[in-house]
C-alpha cells in the first residue's frame, strides 16, 4: 500500500509482507486445482479482465468528479460574473456603493462584515475549542470523554437555520438587554462597543458564528493532541513538569502547526456561514465601527438579495461576490489542510479509539 | 536539594488555574447546546400537532397550518441528492482506497477536503447557473444537485477511510480463490466495511438535512403541494428561516416547530442508522 499515506490498515496485520510460510501456513494443506476449474478460469478470464477494467475506470470517474466540481464550480462563477468583472474591475473590491437602481456595485462593506465577524467569531471561539480539546485529550476521566466528544460533535450537527432561529430569539435579546448594555458602560471608550444595543448586529451574528465554529475547530485540535507521541508526555512528566507545563511544554508546542491549521479551517467554516449570521446581523451596507451597529456579510447579501436581483448586471454583482468568496475558502482551506496534514499524516490512526 | 522536594506555590496555582479554565471551557462549550435544545422542545413541542404535520401553509393572518409539504419536499428533494452524492462519493472512495496509489489519488483527496470547505451558498449559485439559469426555472431536481455534491467529499473520505481499515488478507483470499478484482472490491472489502460507509453516508445526509443557503435559488420554496421534481418545491430548513425572519408570532411558533421537526428527523436518522449497523463489522466508526 501507499506509505505515504495516513493508513488506517497499518495497524493490523499484513500477511502480503511476510516472505516465505506464514505462522499458521502449516494449518492448510496445498490444493491440486481440477483440470475444470482451470478450464473456466482460462475461459472467463478475458471477459472478467474486461469487467476489471471497466470497473475500474468507472471508480476514477466517480473519483475524477471532486476535481471536476470544484473547476466547474469556478467556471460557472467566472462565466455567470463576467459582466460585473468586465464593468468595475478591481474597484468592485474597494469601493463602498451598493446601489441596485442605479448599477452601481461595490463590495467593500460586505468584505468589512465578513472580515469583522468571523475575526470577532475567532477571538471567542479559538480559547474555548482549544479548552475543550485540551480538556478532553489530557484532563477529563475517560468515563467522561466520549460524552464531551458526543455533546460538541452533536453541537456540530445542529443545522445553521436553527443556529439562527435560536439566535434570533434568544441570544439577540439577552445581548440586547444585558450584554451590550454593560459592554458599552464598561468599554464604551474604545468606540467599539458604543451606540444603542440593538441586539442583532455585528456581536450578534460574531457570538453565534463562534458557537457554531467551536465543534469544528476542537475536534480537529483533538485529532492533532492526539497525534502528539506518548513518550513526549511521559518525558516531561519524568522531567518534574505538572500537569500543565507538560501540556504547554510538550503536547501544544509539538501540536501548533495542526492547531493553526484547525484555527483557520474554522475561519473558513466563519467566512462561508451564510444563514446563521443573515439572520442576526442586521443586513445593512455600512462599515462602522461600533460591533453593536449593523452589517452585512458577503454570503449574507447573497442570500438576501439573489432572489431579487432583476436584472444582469445586479445578478452578475453578487455572483462575483460569490466568487470572491468561493476563492478566499479556497485558499483558505488549502492553508489549513496543509497544516492539519503535516502534524497528522503519517502518524498511525489509533484503531477504534 | 530540599527545595525540589515540593512544587513552588506559583508552579501549583498554575497547574491548578489551567485545569479551571480548561473545565471552564468546556461547560460554555456545551452550555449553549443544552440552551438550544432546551428552547427547541419549550417552544417548539407545544407546537407540533396533527394539523402541523398534515397542512400546508395558511395565509398571514389565518391561524393554523402546517408544514407537511415542506417536510415531504425535504425529503423529495433529500432523495435527489442522495442519488447523486452517494455513488459518486463511494465510488471515488473506492478508487482511492483500492487503486490509488499514486499522486493523482492524493491530488482527488485533497480536494475532497477542501471542497468541504466552500461554503452552501456558492454551491448553490453553481447549482443555480447549472440548472436553474439552464432549465429557465427553480426545481427540487436543482436543490437536490447542490446537496448532492456537498455529500460527494464527505462519503468519499469515509468510504476511503473505512476500505483502508480492511485488513489486506481478506483481499488476498478473495482474489487467490480467483474472485475478479471488482467482485472481490464489492463483495468482501466494501461489505466488510459497510457499517462505517454507512455512518460516512448518514453524516453527509445529516448535514446537508438542515442546509437552506443552498435551496434559497435552486428549490427556491412553494407554499402549496407539489411532488414534481422539475417544479418549485417547498423545504423545511427553507420554510423554518423564512417564517423565523417574518414579523408574525404564529409564524414564529411554526419555525420553532419546524425546527424541532428537522433536528427530530436528523438525529432519528442518525441513531437509527448507528444502531442499525453497530453490530459486527471491522470498519466500526471511530
Amino acid at each position: 500500500m501507499n506509505p505515504s499515506l495516513p493508513n488506517a490498515a497499518d495497524g493490523l496485520p499484513r500477511r502480503i509482507t511476510t516472505i516465505g510460510p506464514g505462522p499458521d501456513s502449516q494449518k492448510t494443506k496445498p490444493v491440486d486445482i481440477p483440470e475444470r476449474v482451470q478450464r473456466i478460469a482460462l475461459k472467463s478470464s478475458l471477459a472478467s479482465r474486461m469487467t476489471d477494467k471497466g470497473f475500474r475506470y468507472l471508480m476514477l470517474l466517480c473519483s475524477l468528479s471532486v476535481l471536476v466540481v470544484v473547476g466547474l464550480l469556478l467556471y460557472e462563477l467566472i462565466t455567470t460574473s463576467h459582466l460585473s468583472i468586465a464593468q468595475f474591475g478591481f474597484k468592485f473590491f474597494a469601493t463602498s456603493n451598493w446601489d441596485p437602481v442605479q448599477g452601481d456595485f461595490g463590495a467593500y462593506p460586505f468584505i468589512y462584515g465578513t472580515i469583522v465577524s468571523s475575526l470577532l467569531s475567532l477571538v471567542i471561539a479559538v480559547p474555548l475549542a482549544i479548552g475543550l480539546a485540551v480538556f478532553v485529550t489530557e484532563i477529563c476521566p475517560k468515563s467522561l470523554r466520549a460524552i464531551i466528544s458526543f455533546l460538541s460533535e452533536l453541537l456540530a450537527a445542529i443545522p445553521s437555520v436553527i443556529y439562527g432561529l435560536w439566535a434570533i430569539f434568544i441570544l439577540a435579546p439577552i445581548l440586547r438587554n444585558y450584554v451590550e448594555p454593560f459592554l458599552g458602560e464598561t468599554l464604551g471608550w474604545t468606540g467599539f462597543f458604543s451606540g444603542p444595543p440593538l441586539g442583532i448586529g455585528m456581536l450578534a451574528a460574531g457570538v453565534i458564528l463562534a458557537i457554531m465554529i467551536v465543534p469544528i475547530i476542537s475536534s480537529i485540535t483533538r485529532e492533532v493532541l492526539v497525534s502528539v507521541p506518548q513518550h513526549q508526555r511521559e518525558a516531561a512528566l519524568a522531567l518534574g513538569a505538572t500537569r500543565w507545563e507538560m501540556i504547554r511544554m510538550a503536547v501544544l508546542r509539538n501540536a501548533r502547526a495542526g492547531i493553526l491549521g484547525a484555527v483557520i479551517l474554522g475561519l473558513g467554516r466563519a467566512i462561508g456561514e451564510t444563514m446563521a449570521v443573515t439572520m442576526v446581523i442586521g443586513n445593512r451596507p455600512e462599515v462602522a465601527r461600533s460591533l453593536f451597529a449593523p452589517g452585512y456579510t458577503m454570503a449574507s447579501v447573497i442570500a438576501n438579495e439573489f432572489s431579487e436581483a432583476s436584472d444582469d448586471l445586479y445578478l452578475s454583482a453578487l455572483i462575483e461576490v460569490g466568487l470572491a468568496l468561493l476563492i478566499v475558502t479556497l485558499v483558505v482551506n488549502t492553508l489549513a489542510r496543509l497544516l492539519v496534514w503535516s502534524i497528522t499524516r503519517g502518524t498511525p490512526q489509533r484503531a477504534n479509539g | 536539594m530540599a527545595r525540589t522536594e515540593t512544587l513552588s506555590l506559583g508552579r501549583r496555582i498554575a497547574n491548578h488555574l489551567a485545569t479551571a479554565l480548561t473545565l471552564l471551557s468546556a461547560i460554555l462549550v456545551i452550555a449553549p447546546l443544552v440552551a438550544i435544545f432546551g428552547y427547541l422542545l419549550y417552544k417548539g413541542f407545544g407546537s407540533i400537532n396533527l394539523q402541523f404535520l398534515t397542512n400546508t401553509p395558511r395565509p398571514v393572518g389565518e391561524a393554523g397550518g402546517g408544514m407537511a409539504n415542506a417536510i415531504v419536499g425535504s425529503l423529495v428533494i433529500l432523495a435527489i441528492g442522495s442519488v447523486i452524492g452517494v455513488p459518486l462519493g463511494i465510488g471515488a472512495g473506492i478508487y482511492m482506497s483500492e487503486y490509488g496509489k499514486d499522486r493523482y489519488s492524493t491530488v482527488v483527496r485533497f480536494t475532497a477536503d477542501v471542497l468541504n470547505g466552500v461554503p452552501s451558498i456558492v454551491i448553490g449559485i453553481a447549482a443555480y447557473s447549472l440548472v436553474v439559469l439552464r432549465q429557465g426555472h427553480f426545481s427540487a431536481f436543482a436543490g437536490g444537485v447542490a446537496l448532492g455534491i456537498m455529500m460527494v467529499p464527505t462519503i468519499a473520505r469515509t468510504t476511503e477511510e473505512m476500505l483502508l481499515m480492511v485488513p489486506h488478507s481478506i483481499r488476498e483470499a478473495a482474489l487467490g480463490l480467483g474472485i475478479p478484482q471488482w467482485r472481490s472490491v464489492l463483495s468482501i472489502a466494501l461489505r466488510t466495511a459497510r457499517a462505517g460507509v454507512i455512518t460516512g453516508v448518514m453524516l453527509a445526509f445529516a448535514r446537508v438535512a438542515g442546509e437552506t443557503a443552498p435551496l434559497l435559488f435552486t428549490a427556491f420554496g412553494n407554499q402549496y403541494w407539489n411532488l414534481n421534481p422539475n417544479q418549485p418545491t417547498a423545504a423545511l430548513p427553507l420554510q423554518i428561516y423564512v417564517y423565523a425572519i417574518s414579523p408574525f408570532d404564529e409564524w414564529h411558533r411554526q419555525a420553532w416547530a419546524g425546527a424541532l421537526i428537522l433536528i427530530i428527523l436528523i438525529i432519528v436518522a442518525v441513531t437509527v442508522v448507528r444502531i442499525a449497523t453497530r453490530q459486527g463489522s471491522y470498519a466500526q466508526s471511530r
